[in-house]
């Protein structure tokens, strides 16, 4: 399986992701520089999480203006398999792949620790591998990880099963004390109507290797494996 | 201050304004045989002052090189302190690492987020000048009462100072330590420290070799702010600090990120010849440094110098400490190649000179020498002064402690859970929660261990790093204390399973011009080389924080210890928490009588006096083996150092930490007691005799333990089991885990979290 890494100036889970692919998950990656308008035919595309331009303006807001953004959204728009994590993420609503927005944190605080998401859809190439209502321990590590959108975003989110992952207990109970930023309805990721993006504050990369603390995040990548391979 | 131009004539006032004495006045026109014009009157007042040239405690910190010179195994010490902007030491298969711990603490007093913010961002410029990639970061804080809000104030603006830069900067920030005392108020302490990894071939010197190589200035833009800092942090804080607030830099952590990636890729080339940040005393620093070095010249023209202002004089030009600049001297005819390098990263890469023959550090604006000095006189022969000292008065009356006075505790858990709740001891997540401290997926140790642990991807090695310093103590007794702040980071260390590298401190003391003062440094660092010698650990350098006093009088002497250990195997990392239910557990160490100076007499009987726990250093190096003895045989399951609190703080610690909440039954003291007649309670419970840890150990390895211990002649009590969900010592204490896990993490967030 191939994989491509995007590196804007400021991103710095880069080497996060590209060491889980490659070194843990075995995948065939490659690093691709946000000035390259050309990406090479790949199966993945990683977005990985940081502080793309600083956070100026925006998180995500500048990214998205990078020329390798136009061959992401081309890969996408092909019903190929991207991820966006965390800043990532924010890079994808911005550039509107998927729908919503980031507020500040709840707490206006950085926040880094291991949080509990749940599992709401396995019908996709990210989640095939993981049974509904799954609990998997994965950190963030984000300042605007508030995930908003209007009413009628929402209902189509759930209406079309795009809400992926969203914060619980451990065992999987919804409530405020175990939603960290304050996120609409408690969602931690959600793939776009077509279900080949997906973006999720929760960093996978890091919840690959027992080592740090917890592999929970192996079953993502198992998924996106054994979907495109 | 008045506007300043070359013409302006070099009054008695000018020259005491820059913090010049007569003396040196004289020096320096002796140097440059004329008077100095401003702009190197400028220059002269920055490079000596106590922040660039350690006038006043150079000869003290010079017992640290005499040190590493007798110790064994110096060939690991690859820089030496005070060489180059960070030490290094050889880790093995080809690898080093290099780190240094720098202070930040005026700035961070007058303006907390961004004082704290570009603390980070200036020790990071330290290491990755060097070529290492940085992989990690510590600080070691330090605040008035957190009662009082000004201390909220600072310590929330310094937490996400630090949060800002790091994070951005993808460096994970994975520990550190942070106290509250009346003493740091209104002089808080910001020490922080970083660590990155470098291949033995790849170092970097900041020497400007090669006559005729061009010399570059890469990254941020000059402006006027920090003008001077370096001068503005070798004053005591007053009342009219604030209106120093221009002398305070603004980082931006994003041109940094670029600026580092930047250099480490030019480092793969083969055009970098030397590499030097400018931070304090910015470019005059850089240019004069680089020279001194390689015992060559400089000449730099300001006019190509990128600014951001205008109008702006070669003083200020000279004096600027914007952050996120270097100094790159490359080879000649390999131009091309490096501004491709930073032109990819979208960063200003500008010739503004060239290395010369001779010494001088000449500086052109306009077409005319704007500066002219010799660059070894500015760089590295500045005044040295042999300053006197005297045994403070305060200490005979704090040293004295009654003990028959001090009624014991009768509610132990009770002092337990006043223990948990004080904002020193309890959970600090408030913290490091808005720290990432994942980042680069190496941290195997969060924070909250006893040290913290990172992987070096592509070996089996750990590097484990522990910052400490129990200031109380060396306020109590600056000899004893400074020999604890060292054994007691290397013990933090030893814990996580791994085996002392090297230190590097940051000291923090008030006024050296005060003899007491300059007793309690003199005093302090000779307790830290008694320990380094015996735990054979060598100094690989930091920096010297003087001035630390505001209007209530100085902060309580502070060398903070970073310490540096290496774990072959990481497999064989040890934790600090109890992790099974049926485990032995071992006090390993001997218990005095000793109150002085501890948390226990502060917060029950509001004393802070008392001589602080006697070091035996023999005894301290057989614990510290016999731990790494039995961890490198997988025999321990917990190691958790003794400290603040004493015994029944550790344990409680042992349980709350552990992830399954584990309790245990600590009935057998009895040992204890019978082995040291006449020891009280509440000393045996709370007291902080050194050298010692408690650790767990599966019942089977219970003999083999025992005989690791009696090898090297470490007293080993059996004083329990893990098991259960709640904390039993004794008759005397009962507390349930969750209890005790509640006052822990809520203390921190009560008081700083807005409801």
């Amino acid at each position: 399986m191939k994989t491509a890494v995007i590196v804007f100036p400021g991103s710095n889970c880069d080497t996060d992701c590209f060491h889980a692919a490659r070194d843990v998950m075995k995948m065939s990656v490659e690093y691709i520089w946000h000035k390259d308008r050309d990406l090479p035919k790949v199966d993945l595309v990683i977005i990985p999480g940081g502080f793309s331009y600083g956070d100026y303006l925006r998180t995500g807001a500048i990214a998205r203006f990078s020329p390798v953004m136009e061959s992401v959204i081309k890969h996408a728009g092909e019903g190929r398999a991207v991820i966006g994590i965390c800043n990532g993420f924010q890079i994808l609503l911005e550039a509107g792949l998927l729908p919503g927005a980031m507020l500040r944190n709840k707490t206006l605080e950085f926040i880094c620790k291991h949080v509990w998401i749940r599992t709401e859809e396995n019908l996709t190439i990210f989640t095939g591998k993981i049974d509904i209502g799954e609990t998997l321990c994965i950190p963030i590590a984000h300042g605007e990880g508030n995930y908003y959108c209007d009413d009628e975003t929402l209902k189509a989110l759930h209406g079309n099963s795009q809400v992926v992952f969203r914060y619980t207990s451990r065992d999987g109970k919804v409530g405020d004390k175990f939603n960290p930023n304050g996120s609409r309805d408690h969602i931690a990721g959600i793939v776009n109507k077509k279900k080949n993006v997906l973006g999720m504050m929760p960093h996978p990369e890091r919840a690959s290797e027992e080592l740090l603390g917890s592999s929970d995040g192996r079953k993502i990548w198992n998924s996106i494996m054994n979907a495109l391979e | 201050m008045p506007s300043l131009d070359s013409t302006t004539p070099i009054t008695s006032e000018l020259i005491a304004a820059h913090g010049i004495t007569p003396e040196e006045y004289a020096r320096i026109q002796g140097i440059l045989g004329r008077d100095p014009n401003i702009t190197e009157l400028g220059m002269f007042s920055v490079m000596w002052s106590e922040h660039c040239s350690y006038k006043n405690s150079k000869p003290i910190l010079k017992l640290f090189s005499k040190m590493n010179a007798a110790l064994p195994h110096q060939e690991n010490l690859l820089v030496k302190p005070g060489q180059e902007n960070a030490g290094i030491v050889d880790i093995g298969d080809g690898l080093a690492v290099c780190f240094k711990i720098e202070s930040h603490n005026h700035p961070s007093a007058i303006e907390p987020f961004q004082g704290a913010a570009t603390g980070v961002g200036g020790i990071l410029r330290d290491i990755f000048t060097m070529g290492a990639r940085p992989v990690l970061l510590m600080n070691s804080l330090r605040f008035g009462d957190l009662a009082q809000p000004v201390s909220q104030r600072l310590f929330r603006g310094v937490v996400a100072g630090i949060a800002h830069y790091g994070n951005c900067m993808g460096i994970p920030t994975v520990g550190g330590d942070v106290y509250f005392d009346a003493s740091y108020e209104g002089n808080p302490l910001v020490n922080a420290m970083a660590l990155g990894i470098i291949k033995k071939n790849e170092i970097v010197r900041g020497a400007a070799t090669g006559v005729g190589n061009p010399v570059y200035y890469v990254g941020a833009t000059t402006g006027r702010d920090g003008l001077g800092g370096a001068a503005f942090a070798s004053k005591e804080l007053s009342e009219q600090s604030h209106e120093d607030r221009p002398a305070v830099q603004v980082g931006d952590p994003f041109m940094e990120k670029l600026l580092m990636e930047a250099c480490l890729e030019l480092l793969k080339t083969n055009a970098l010849v030397g590499m030097q940040d400018m931070g304090a005393a910015g470019l005059t620093c850089a240019g004069c440094e680089t020279a001194s070095r390689a015992s060559t010249g400089v000449e730099i023209d300001l006019m190509h110098v990128p600014r951001r202002e205008s109008g702006m004089i070669p003083y200020e030009i000279l004096l600027s400490e914007s952050q996120e600049r270097m100094l790159v001297i490359v080879k000649k005819g390999k131009e091309k190649e490096v501004e491709r390098i930073f032109e990819k990263w979208d960063l200003h890469a500008v010739k503004i000179g060239e290395v010369t023959k001779g010494d001088k550090y000449r500086v052109l604006h306009e077409g005319r020498v704007a500066a002219e000095i010799p660059a070894k006189a500015l760089a590295d022969e500045g005044p040295i002064y042999i300053r006197e000292e005297e045994r403070p008065a305060y200490l005979e009356e704090a040293q004295k402690l009654d003990l028959t006075a001090v009624k014991e505790a009768g509610d132990l858990s009770g002092v337990l859970k006043r223990l948990l709740s004080y904002p020193s001891i309890a959970c600090k997540a408030w913290v490091w929660e808005q720290y990432d401290h994942m980042v680069r997926t190496d941290t195997v140790f969060y924070p909250g261990h006893d040290a913290a642990l990172i992987r070096v991807k592509g070996t089996q090695k750990g590097i484990a790093v522990s910052t400490d310093c129990n200031s109380l103590y060396v306020y109590l007794d600056p000899l004893e204390g400074g020999k604890i702040a060292v054994a007691e980071a290397a013990r933090n260390v030893v814990c996580s399973g791994a085996k002392p590298i090297g230190v590097t401190n940051c000291l923090n003391f008030g006024n050296p011009m005060k003899p007491e003062i300059f007793w309690q440094f003199h005093q302090a660092v000779s307790g830290m080389i008694e320990s380094c010698t015996a735990l054979e650990v060598p100094v690989t350098g930091g920096n010297v924080s003087f001035y630390n006093e505001s209007p209530q009088g100085a902060i309580y002497p502070t060398p903070t210890i970073g310490m540096v250990g290496l774990l072959d195997n990481i497999d064989k990392r040890v934790p600090s928490a109890f992790r099974n239910e049926g485990d032995i557990v071992f006090l390993a160490g001997e218990t005095f009588n000793e109150l002085g100076g501890s948390h226990y007499l502060m917060i029950e009987h509001g004393l802070k006096k008392g001589l602080p726990p006697r070091l035996d250093l023999k005894r301290e190096r057989a614990l510290q083996q016999f731990i790494l003895a039995a961890a490198d045989g997988r025999k321990l399951v917990s190691c958790h150092d003794l400290s603040e609190g004493g015994l029944a703080l550790a344990l409680a610690e042992c349980c709350l930490k552990s992830q399954q909440g584990l309790g245990a039954s600590v009935t057998d003291l009895g040992e204890i007691r019978k082995g040291r007649a006449g020891l009280r309670t509440d000393a045996l419970y709370f007291g902080e005799s050194q050298s010692r840890a408690v650790i767990s150990v599966k019942p089977e390895h219970r003999d083999e333990v025992k005989r690791l211990a009696q090898k090297r002649g470490v007293a080993l009590f059996e004083i329990g089991k893990v098991g259960g969900d709640t904390l039993v010592i004794e008759d005397k204490v009962r507390l349930p885990v969750s209890e005790m896990k509640g006052l822990f993490n809520s203390t921190i967030p009560d008081i700083m979290e807005v409801p």
